[in-house]
């Protein structure tokens, strides 16, 4: 079983991440299950949204706490300590996020591989959402897919263009660039 | 076809194919989405019916009691306070023996405030005639919903299809959603005996004098009684259809087990869970759920735990003062076993207002169970008010 996190700020999609997800797992023929942090949201603060997947049918229904990896969509989250996002998180888990920045800059995380990805910059470069408040929930995915390989780049298309209502294309082109522009720091490396 | 859609879609998906008439509802959380992609499946012409929009609960099913007294197959989803408001026309409903089903997503009652799942908003309504079903997944949540249709108006008797909030009703898993053409096999049009009719003026809800009105209520028991075995029947025509059928209870590595776990709704899935962990570490463990809460199937419960060591009841309801409601349930279930065979019982309250209950929060549990160390009756996981006074200054 895959278990993962997403965190964000209410309104970033971190809630339709995790269904996009499951849905392209679905198409690979996992089972899966997507679901929202229990609570109350509201825009800009801090949410989380959860994702499993398994070769057989999943049981356990309770929220993740170990998961085997993050997803950060706004890396303020972590730089002003709003999300403890590495909390639970398994040894040699993984920690993707959304940032400009390098891997190496975020190492302090801990002894977990650490990704980044441009996704802001290249959701407005996709005209997804605005400047201020770009939709980069798609083009984590592509970053997500790549890190990760728990689901190819063409289920995640199609499951991008079943779900996204608006500007289909420009989304699944977003992940198509993020899925080639993920900066890795492998675990080992990572920590130090 | 099988797609990944939340449990609160898997009642929509239900309801729009079971061919619901009249949807009558007013919005609370977490049940809204359900009555969101009906009006939505109504708007686009997916689903031929009426939807009424209303300024209360209390209206909601009063609306629906009308449509189903004219004939019409009606639907309506509830939760917490929302089925609290209910509850005058709950009782009109299954007393007019109209085939209403009503979905309810578990929440917690206020105070304090709480949008998040357990079992008191239901259980309070025990006692007015609904027929209860507490589902699992959301596969089970959509089957049932088709299954409640067919086996109320085989008895005329309401049903209430419960699932638990945001662990069903926000979760997307996979769910197959059956055909149209294969449902209209299953579900065939509603034609009431009775019903509000100008050609055949009559009157309905009358003044019932002592003389009468105990009849009137023996004829509900009696129509409990017959949905026992209706239940059984309908779910197993369900599964000869689709092959998924779940039984009034739904029992897991239950006939070695020395001890046996026995919940509703969610918790009981992930017990399965608990379960093969426990069973690798060498304990007998198994875990049944109780699907059909009414009509009460007692005698497959007592048939099932019978010979069993220990059986630990994990309610997420309470009835103050006394105990969980399950357990209760179930001890009466057990009774007339003969002393040699009738398990020793243990009841166990944990998850109320949405705590989660984890596969290691169960597999404790019957750990600690089968080693005989569970009080008869207690609470999981709870604070004692001092330690909770001292909480509550820690964190200022």
């Amino acid at each position: 079983m895959r278990e993962l996190r997403i965190h964000g700020r209410g309104g970033q999609g971190a809630v339709i991440a995790s269904e996009i997800l499951a849905e392209a797992a679905f198409l690979a023929g996992h089972y899966v299950q997507a679901f929202p942090s229990f609570g109350s949201e509201r825009r800009g603060a801090p949410v989380a949204a959860f994702f499993r997947m398994d070769d057989k049918p999943i049981l356990v229904r309770s929220e993740i706490y170990e998961p085997d990896g993050v997803v950060v969509l706004d890396e303020s989250l972590v730089t002003l300590g709003l999300a403890n996002v590495t909390q639970g998180l398994r040894e040699g888990g993984f920690v993707l996020l959304n940032s400009g920045k390098k891997p190496e800059d975020f190492a302090f995380l801990g002894p977990f591989t650490v990704a980044t990805v441009d996704a802001s910059r290249i959701a407005v470069d996709h005209r997804l959402g605005t400047l201020t408040a770009p939709i980069v929930n798609t083009a984590i995915l592509g970053a997500l897919a790549a890190l990760t390989g728990w689901v190819s780049l063409e289920h995640l298309e199609e499951a991008i263009r079943h779900h996204v209502p608006v500007k289909p294309e420009e989304n699944v082109a977003a992940a198509r660039m993020a899925f080639h522009r993920v900066n890795v720091l492998e675990a080992a490396r990572a920590g130090r | 076809m099988k797609s990944v859609i939340k449990g609160n879609s898997a009642v929509a998906h239900g309801v729009r194919l079971a061919r619901a008439q009249v949807i009558a509802a007013y919005p609370i959380t977490p049940q809204t989405s359900i009555i969101e992609d009906l009006a939505s499946f109504v708007a686009q012409g997916q689903l031929r019916a009426t939807f009424v929009k209303v300024e209360s609960e209390h209206s909601a099913l009063a609306a629906c009691i009308g449509a189903a007294s004219a004939g019409a197959r009606v639907f309506t989803a509830t939760s917490a306070q929302g089925l609290a408001l209910m509850h005058e026309l709950i009782h009109w409903a299954a007393g007019a023996r109209l085939p209403i089903v009503l979905a309810d997503v578990n929440r917690a009652m206020a105070p304090g405030w709480s949008i998040w799942t357990d079992q008191n908003d239901t259980l309070s309504q025990r006692d007015t005639g609904w027929m209860q079903v507490y589902c699992a997944s959301s596969q089970e949540v959509l089957d049932s919903v088709v299954q409640a249709y067919k086996v109320s108006e085989k008895v005329l008797l309401p049903t209430m299809i419960v699932l638990d909030a945001f662990f069903l009703s926000h979760t997307h898993e996979v769910v197959d959603i059956p055909e149209q053409e294969l449902v209209d096999r299953f579900l065939p049009p509603l034609d009431l005996p009775l019903k509000l009719d100008i050609q055949r003026p009559g009157a309905f809800g009358n003044l019932v004098f002592p003389d009468r009105y105990m009849e009137f209520r023996y004829k509900i028991e009696l129509a409990h009684r017959e949905a026992l075995e209706v239940w059984r029947q309908v779910d197993e025509e369900w599964g000869r259809l689709t092959g998924r059928s779940y039984g009034l209870v739904d029992s897991y590595k239950v006939e070695d087990a020395d001890t046996v776990l026995l919940t509703a709704g969610t918790p009981a899935s992930t017990a399965r869970v608990a379960v093969d962990r426990l069973r690798e570490e060498g304990l007998a463990v198994g875990v049944v759920r109780l699907r059909v809460f009414r009509p009460f199937p007692g005698a497959d419960l007592a048939r099932v735990l019978a010979g069993r060591r220990r059986v630990v009841v994990l309610d997420r309801n309470c009835s103050y003062g006394h105990h969980g409601i399950f357990h209760q349930e179930t001890k009466s279930a057990l009774y007339d076993l003969p002393e040699r065979r009738r398990p020793q019982l243990v009841g166990v309250i944990a998850g109320l207002g949405g705590r989660d209950i984890t596969a290691g929060d169960i597999a404790a549990i019957l750990r600690k169970a089968s080693h005989g160390e569970l009080a008869p009756v207690s609470w999981w996981n709870v604070l004692q008010p001092e330690e909770e006074l001292e909480a509550a200054v820690a964190c200022k």
